[in-house]
């Protein structure tokens, strides 16, 4: 890969761990922004950003919708809303059905991302037990981005990178230190 | 779902051929969201290439009128988001309570189950005989759709406990009959409501408010619609009003914006006088 311009998480059940894990290791010079996209109830403001805020040095908020993707800074996606990537490089949010019932679905950020970053788009499937984000996976491929999952032996819960290990030809399978690595790494 | 049979250059034909066609305007919509609507139509439909999707667009005036269904969203919930209803109940409507005569417009109402929430709220403060509620969407299909009042019964389990956490005290269930899989909604809910088209990006004020709820509808808009939307709630606002937004949505990055104050916890900004 040439140049990272975007680097995206989708997680389910016990993705949440591993987002604590990896986010202290995280080089806060990175040059490109992560967005994080998991399952969680819709409810009352959430504690995610503040929470995972305390974990890093990076800047960490949730989107506001129109808002420009700037590098640096870790976005995540609102609850109940599914959150999608505009060709100027701006966040939308969509209230349409539920995709793989899930809002936000994994699937549409990274089908949405893949189109706009083409081959400088790298995105993760953390743990999970649904199958969310394998199409957004293949969607990656398809337009020359790479695709990751978390090791699904490392994972508390397999399916969702098992998932994608067996329907998308995924470029590698990372433990939870290996992906702090992997993102300090990207150009 | 294969996500390059229909490319960006695809869109933008279909949006200049709804537009010359059928003066339906929606190069103001965020293309990512519409592409995805487009995509799920195309494939639903079975479409055999662009070419004829594009053709019975054009050519079929019923198919026009599913297509604009379609590609629009139409997900609502009756009392979604419990916590800002609870306002409407408790701060909002309580104060327009004190006007001889309350007009409420509820821009982009799409099937009706928020229309009929503030129905529901309306004839618990016992303001529903001096009210009007103004529906509006532009699609004319969904609003036949809100004109029956009739909702799926396997909504109802989720429509009570909002209710309930908006603040509601009776049994919801009191407001409906159930119908086989539909729960028909009391007549008396919708004799303050009017059902009517009106399009957000091409249509005028038509009236003066002092509510104006118009949630999750911006954020299919680019910042420029949105402003020239919000300038059209403004304009059809009284002083004093209430303009209630989505969630997600703000008026902050809009010309209006130094006119309201945004009250504390909800997305509800009154326009104070200056």
């Amino acid at each position: 890969m040439k140049k990272c311009e975007a680097f995206i998480i989708g997680g389910s059940a016990g993705s949440l761990d591993v987002l604590l894990k990896v986010l202290p290791l995280i080089n806060a010079a990175i040059k490109f922004p992560i967005v994080i996209v998991i399952h969680r109830k819709h409810g009352t403001d959430s504690l995610l950003p503040e929470l995972l805020s305390s974990r890093t040095q990076l800047n960490v908020k949730e989107v506001e919708e129109k808002e420009a993707l700037v590098a640096g800074t870790i976005y995540i996606a609102p609850s109940d809303y599914h959150l999608l990537i505009e060709q100027d490089r701006t966040f939308s949010l969509d209230y349409s059905e539920k995709i793989n019932y899930s809002r936000p679905a994994i699937d549409a950020t990274f089908q949405t991302a893949a189109e706009v970053y083409k081959d400088k788009l790298v995105c993760i499937l953390l743990s999970g037990s649904n199958s969310d984000g394998v199409n957004g996976l293949k969607s990656v491929k398809l337009w020359g981005g790479v695709a990751l999952i978390q090791d699904p032996t490392t994972a508390q819960v397999a399916y969702m990178p098992a998932q994608a290990q067996a329907n998308v030809k995924i470029d590698d399978a990372l433990s939870i230190e290996a992906i702090a690595e992997f993102i300090n790494l990207l150009p | 779902m294969e996500l390059s049979v229909i490319n960006d250059d695809h869109v933008e034909i279909l949006l200049s051929d709804l537009l010359e066609q059928y003066g339906y305007d929606f190069t103001g919509y965020s293309r990512a969201s519409l592409k995805r609507r487009i995509i799920r139509l195309y494939s639903l439909d079975r479409a055999l290439s662009f070419a004829e999707f594009r053709y019975k667009i054009n050519n079929d005036s019923l198919y026009f009128k599913r297509f604009v269904e379609q590609i629009t969203v139409n997900v609502t919930e009756m009392f979604r988001d419990p916590a800002f209803f609870k306002t409407l109940r408790d701060v909002v409507l309580p104060k327009l309570g004190t006007y001889p005569f309350i007009r409420i417009w509820l821009a982009g109402c799409s099937t009706g189950e928020e229309a009929y929430s503030i129905s529901i709220i309306l004839k618990e403060l016992n303001l529903l005989h001096k009210s009007l509620i103004y529906a509006t969407d532009l699609n004319p299909i969904v609003l036949e759709k809100a004109a029956q009042g009739m909702f799926g019964m396997s909504n109802m389990k989720q429509y009570s406990e909002n209710y309930i956490l908006s603040g509601g005290l009776k049994d919801f269930s009191s407001y409906y009959t159930a119908n086989y899989s539909l729960a028909k909604f009391d007549d008396e809910l919708k004799s303050k409501i009017i059902f009517s088209t009106h399009n957000l990006v091409s249509d005028y004020s038509f009236n003066e408010f002092q509510l104006i709820l118009c949630r999750n509808v911006l954020i299919y808009f680019d910042r420029e619609l949105q402003q020239k939307v919000l300038s059209l709630f403004d304009e059809s606002l009284e002083e004093l009003g209430y303009l209630a937004l989505g969630t997600k949505e703000t008026i902050n990055f809009s010309g209006i914006s130094d006119k309201y104050k945004r009250l504390d916890s909800e997305k509800i900004w009154r326009k104070v006088l200056r």
